[in-house]
């Protein structure tokens, strides 16, 4: 319908795409079995799946991420966040409390997190870095409250088959990230609040002047990060069958944000794409994987990981924009001014 | 006039930047202890003036003298040294620093190469008791008010440099006792033989603390003039630069049947430190223009009115209820829309389409669960994009892409999109060119024939002579005169300006 837009948006994903393709050719030629997919006990196993089941949490901060960044804000306590839900998911199920209340509690302490975050920006309106650097701190000392200190266990079934269990062959990290990003795409372009949230992330002043509810949609979209970090945290506690208060999450706030800038979104605001910022957390991940079975020392990953990124960020610039432009000329696609 | 030697003296100053003049052979006196006022519209040059005279801009030509001999300051610093200093309207000082600690800023005293803390903060007493202020000097500057902190920043700059002060629109953000202490202040020193230099809005002001008034206009200076010479009508011509005998059209737009009820009625309305309590009552088909010199409470008048500020006194009635409007939202939700003077900030969302700059209004009215469709939004862009003639290849284009009298009308058909009942355009033909002049002015009357409301701000007088069906005149932030019907004329326009609130000049002196 919009023939304009959807060049103008492959255009904008050519880059990520190829980088992706880049890393994953780049680890097929040191491990030369790296898209060998095998059925094994009716679950899918290959490095590909391992990608994608590994970068899953970092996926799913960034489906939030991304709404927050498009606000022109910045959520640093996601990390936090994921070790509180995970403290709060397994204290509850080793007390013996059933799956389903486990689950609400931890996702519920996501969403008052997500809440405070909101409040803070929104109402008291103190800056986005600094309002969530508060729970990024506290959340750990929260999550520790909650553990007790201790690395608390559990084996129970239901908890640990959301993080290491398949649904038609799929580990189920994988299937609750993708649903979560349908849903999320649906919810902000199919009503409204993706444009609202665009809105304010360009001119805040102007969306307050067009009688926009400013101040609800901001907090909407720190509940939407903080529920995000919650869900990623119950997937890790129960893939490591265990709450570790000092670990659980700890940096990812960075690797999602890293996510998010790889899939094209500016920290100061404005457009965003859920599912660009997602291909960025695979680049991620298919970077940490790729380095790894490709038998390179472990202490490679960062530098690599930051010439990978730089290499992005160069291609976003401008000026390669105008080079990715000519090559999508080239290639027949052509765009409409 | 003490003292008539010149302190401070400009031969035929000129500064242009980019090709534009912004100065053009200005000449300029300053004499030791008097009160020279500057005053001209916004792009007079009189920020241009100042910045020249303490080096902030290198000058293109003319000499500037000080004491008779020749000086060429080549920054702020330099300035000082001669003697000039300069307090701006956003006080430049640093809030979280104690009041001591910002008078001595870059020169505390020492003592055994510490800052002697106690020696600064006797100084510093010492030195604000001489301009009546007993305060706290350890306390952070920011815990005072505004015009405290004015008086610190006087202070130190007269501190520093001791002969020429120069006030950029001091009182700006002051309210009515906060001016009165800071005139006082000024006549302090002017009696101590400084030679200050006074730019402001405020004519009031002007005749209540200036000796002489320099007014320029378009970069030239029109005249010099001695306050008790002259008066407010002929300040205010020479300001815009026309005869009384010009233009003398009649109305464009007659007067809403005087049966009709107000729609919307504004009482007591008003808010402290913005603009003081007025009553509007608006009919519906009206035009209301609102006119007055810049900084007299137009734009504030607006932002009131749009909920954008929220009133601290007075009530709205609309169709006789009483409502509410504290914010645009609710201001929006009643029917109301405000393109606003500078569409940059406050208006276009740049990076998103002209689609939805279009939309945005009326979807945010609609709430986020009850979307346009697509279709929906390219229907009604493309109707506005015809309608108001917006010049744009496409309707997917960044509205940021388009010049800036179609940045406006895209502004404009974000509002006509949520159909409202009453519009605020604030200067809406600023900075567009002459043929999307005309359009709007079209499009303003076509609008009003629909039963639509308006209230136009402009600073052309002859705009809103010509599309108004009435004039609120606003002076020092006070609506001090309506004006409808015959009396409609651009020169009435500046009569009220120049006579209004005359009576109150004395609670000013």
């Amino acid at each position: 319908m919009m023939p304009g837009t959807a060049t103008r948006a492959l255009a904008g994903a050519l880059p990520r795409f190829s980088v992706l393709a880049l890393i994953l050719l780049a680890s097929w030629l040191a491990f030369p079995g790296y898209f060998d997919v095998t059925v094994n006990d009716g679950r899918l196993y290959g490095s590909l799946i391992d990608v994608l089941n590994r970068g899953a949490p970092v996926a799913i901060l960034a489906i939030g991420m991304t709404l927050v960044i498009a606000t022109g804000g910045v959520d640093l306590s996601v990390g936090a966040v994921m070790a509180v839900s995970g403290a709060v998911a397994a204290t509850l199920i080793a007390d013996g409390q059933p799956l389903a209340v486990a689950l609400a509690a931890a996702l519920g302490a996501g969403v008052l997190c997500g809440l405070w975050n909101g409040i803070l920006v929104a109402v008291l309106d103190i800056q986005p870095i600094v309002a969530t650097l508060i729970l990024m701190v506290t959340g750990r000392g929260i999550a520790q409250l909650v553990t007790e200190g201790a690395i608390v266990t559990f084996v129970d079934e239901s908890l640990i088959f959301i993080g290491s269990g398949a649904v038609a062959g799929m580990p189920m990290p994988v299937v609750i990230a993708a649903v979560l990003a349908a849903a999320a795409v649906l919810l902000v372009r199919r009503t409204a609040l993706g444009m609202f949230i665009e809105a304010i992330g360009v001119n805040r002043r102007a969306s307050v002047q067009a009688g926009l509810n400013v101040r609800v949609v901001l907090i909407a979209v720190y509940v939407a990060s903080g529920f995000c970090a919650a869900l990623a945290g119950v997937i890790v506690a129960a893939d490591i069958r265990g709450a570790d208060a000092n670990n659980a999450g700890l940096w990812l706030e960075l690797d999602a944000i890293l996510a998010v800038v790889l899939g094209g979104a500016s920290l100061l605001g404005g457009r965003f794409s859920i599912l660009m910022s997602i291909v960025g957390a695979l680049i991620i991940q298919a970077m940490n994987t790729g380095i790894l079975i490709s038998g390179f020392p472990p202490e490679f990953n960062l530098i690599l990981k930051a010439a990978i990124v730089v290499v992005i960020l160069v291609l976003q610039s401008p000026q390669a924009g105008r080079i990715a432009a000519a090559i999508a000329a080239r290639t027949g696609i052509t765009r409409r001014r | 006039m003490a003292h008539p030697s010149p302190l401070l003296e400009a031969r035929g100053l000129g500064k242009s930047f980019l090709g534009q003049t912004a100065l053009d052979g200005v000449d300029f006196t300053l004499r030791a202890g008097e009160v020279h006022a500057l005053l001209g519209e916004n792009g007079a040059g009189k920020s241009t003036l100042v910045k020249v005279l303490t080096g902030v801009h290198r000058r293109d030509a003319g000499t500037i003298l000080m004491d008779g001999a020749e000086v060429a300051p080549h920054d702020t610093a330099g300035a000082q040294a001669l003697g000039i200093g300069t307090v701006y309207q956003e006080v430049n000082l640093l809030p979280n620093l104690s009041v001591a600690e910002n008078i001595f800023l870059g020169r505390q005293p020492r003592r055994f190469g510490l800052v002697d803390r106690r020696a600064m903060e006797r100084n510093t007493r010492t030195l604000l008791a001489g301009y009546g202020l007993a305060i706290d000097v350890a306390a952070p500057l920011g815990r005072f008010s505004v015009a405290v902190q004015q008086i610190v920043a006087i202070a130190r700059a007269v501190d520093l440099s001791g002969r020429v002060l120069i006030l950029d629109e001091p009182t700006a953000s002051l309210d009515r006792q906060e001016v009165e202490t800071l005139f006082a202040v000024v006549r302090r020193l002017k009696a101590r033989g400084l030679g200050i230099i006074f730019i402001t809005h405020f004519l009031d002001q002007v005749f209540a603390l200036a000796d002489r008034v320099t007014v320029l206009r378009n970069g030239r200076r029109i005249d010099t003039v001695a306050v008790a010479d002259t008066d407010p009508m002929a300040i205010v011509q020479m300001m815009l630069g026309r005869d009384l005998e010009e233009v003398e059209s009649g109305p464009g737009r007659p007067a809403a049947a005087a049966g009709a009820a107000p729609a919307i009625a504004f009482e007591g309305y008003g808010r402290r430190r913005s603009v003081e309590p007025f009553d509007l009552a608006i009919r519906p088909g009206e035009v209301i223009g609102i006119a007055g010199l810049l900084g007299s409470g137009r734009t504030e008048t607006a932002r009131l009115l749009f909920g954008l500020d929220a009133a601290d006194s007075g009530t709205v009635r609309i169709d006789g209820r009483s409502v509410r409007i504290a914010s645009p939202r609710h201001a929006v939700a009643l029917g109301f829309g405000y393109c606003p003077e500078d569409r940059k900030t406050d208006g276009i969302v740049g990076d998103l389409s002209v689609r939805e700059n279009i939309v945005l209004a009326l979807q945010a009215r609609r709430g986020w669960l009850r979307p346009l469709s697509r279709a929906e939004q390219a229907e009604l862009a493309d109707r506005f994009v015809a309608a108001l003639d917006i010049r744009t290849t496409d309707i997917e284009k960044p509205v940021k892409l388009l010049s800036g009298g179609n940045q406006q009308k895209a502004v404009l058909a974000r509002w006509l999109a949520t159909e409202p009942r009453f519009l605020i355009l604030d200067e809406p033909t600023r900075g567009i060119d002459v043929g999307a002049h005309a359009e709007i002015i079209r499009l303003i009357n076509r609008l009003c024939d629909g039963g639509m409301s308006l209230v136009v701000i402009s600073s052309e007088f002859d705009e809103l002579v010509v599309c108004s069906s009435r004039i609120v005149v606003l002076r020092d932030r006070r609506h001090v005169g309506e004006l409808a019907g015959g009396a409609l004329t651009a020169t009435a326009i500046m009569r009220t300006i120049a006579a209004g609130g005359a009576d109150d000049r004395t609670e000013a002196a």
